[in-house]
């Protein structure tokens, strides 16, 4: 298993801008630096997003890898939930889905908790 | 002299990076409730202010992990993250490497940290600055509690942090401010991102407000995991700012969920002697 080192890639890109410019016009030298299964190289290369947060890439590392491919933030949440349905459960690390009415119907109920009397402190 | 003061706040990158999104009346309070720290801090005229953050992977990675760590530079550069992501420019702040220097020794006396001469600051550091906005002439310090990979210290060790750099603050000459940073229950980053569990985040508060040490160390890892999420993990800052503030209660200004920001959206602090 080389979870280790995807994550690795993810995290090297995120902190070092020539890492970043190198990946943009070199990619497969860079891939070749990591331990990577063959799984591994295709998720990052495509990149499939759900397939990584399956494989147990942490969120914190993930979400910024996205957004290293122009995926917006809503985007990248319903890749992940695709990847669930395409992959199954997440195999490694700790960032599980464990299920959530969603942002929309989670903010209307809210908003209705507020104008019938709500506690919030500071409201 | 003493510390002059321990709060505590949130950081998701969402506060910034997707404010356009949130609740406008929440969202609004929220950041009020956020500056008015910044003032209260501003008005105590602290010689450095430390930010206690949970960072995430901008520094620190699995290859070399510190439980606890303390920057030891003049200068600091933040944040990593894109600006298109998180709506903060970057920029240069500044540090204070000798006084530094004293407040790791000292914490080292009883907490084994790991010193860095150079630091990134993430979301962690930079949201919660945004607002603050500390004077220019105020030396930041950050801070870091491993709670993004596991194996992470026990909470009792957090609280033994908080301890340890409350009393090298104590032990030194300057005006020292503590922030800690960090969310209560959350799923960042992943599908269930904006998922919150208010009734446990209120449990936690009325603990931490009390100061009760016993209760605020008597949650598992696997409890904290099953009931708050991995993000839970980050309420060790919390801790360590209880402990620190030795035992005063806390007053929380404000706490509400905003669901697009990930978290019970939380500012708080200790008022000390
Ligand atoms: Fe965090």
């Amino acid at each position: 298993m080389s979870l280790y080192g995807v994550q690795k890639l993810i995290w090297q890109l995120n902190r070092d801008p020539r890492q970043r410019a190198r990946f943009g016009t070199e990619r497969d030298a860079v891939l070749d630096e990591y331990e990577l299964s063959v799984e591994e190289r295709a998720a990052l290369s495509k990149p499939d997003i759900g397939l990584l947060y399956v494989m147990g890439v942490n969120g914190q590392l993930l979400m910024h890898y996205a957004a290293l491919h122009n995926i917006e933030w809503l985007d990248y949440l319903q890749r992940m939930r695709d990847g669930l349905t395409a992959h199954g459960p997440v195999r490694a690390g700790v960032y599980a889905a464990t299920g959530y009415e969603g942002i929309a119907a989670h903010d209307a109920r809210l908003a209705a908790e507020r104008q019938g009397g709500g506690r919030a402190a500071g409201l | 002299m003493p510390l002059v003061y321990s709060g505590v706040c949130s950081h998701g990158p969402g506060i910034t990076g997707r404010a356009d999104r949130a609740d406008p009346v929440v969202r609004e309070a929220f950041y009020a409730a956020f500056r008015d720290m910044g003032a209260e801090i501003r008005a105590l005229r602290p010689d450095a202010l430390i930010v206690l953050a949970a960072e995430h992977f901008a520094n620190f990675f699995m290859n070399n992990m510190p439980s606890f760590a303390i920057g030891m530079a003049d200068s600091y550069d933040g944040p990593i993250e894109d600006e298109a992501f998180l709506k903060i420019p970057k920029r240069r702040w500044k540090g204070d490497a000798a006084l530094s220097r004293r407040l790791i020794e000292r914490t080292m006396e009883t907490v084994d940290v790991a010193y860095a001469e150079e630091w990134q600051f993430d979301h962690g550091i930079a949201v919660p600055l945004h607002f603050l906005r500390p004077d220019e002439s105020c030396a930041l310090i950050p801070a870091n509690i491993n709670c993004q990979g596991p194996p992470l210290a026990p909470l009792h060790r957090a609280w033994a942090f908080g301890e340890a750099l409350r009393r090298a603050a104590d032990a030194l000459p300057q005006r020292i401010a503590l922030v800690a940073t960090g969310g209560i229950s959350h799923w960042p980053a992943t599908p269930d991102s904006g998922k919150i569990a208010e009734a446990w985040d209120r449990e936690f508060m009325r603990r931490w407000a009390a100061n009760d040490r016993a209760a605020l160390l008597s949650y598992s890892d696997a409890e904290i995991y099953r009931d708050a999420g991995q993000g839970g993990f980050e309420i060790r800052t919390f801790i360590a700012a209880a402990a620190a503030a030795k035992g005063a209660r806390g007053h929380v200004a404000f706490m509400a969920p905003i669901p697009i920001f990930a978290v019970t959206c939380t500012v708080a602090s200790m008022p000390l002697g």
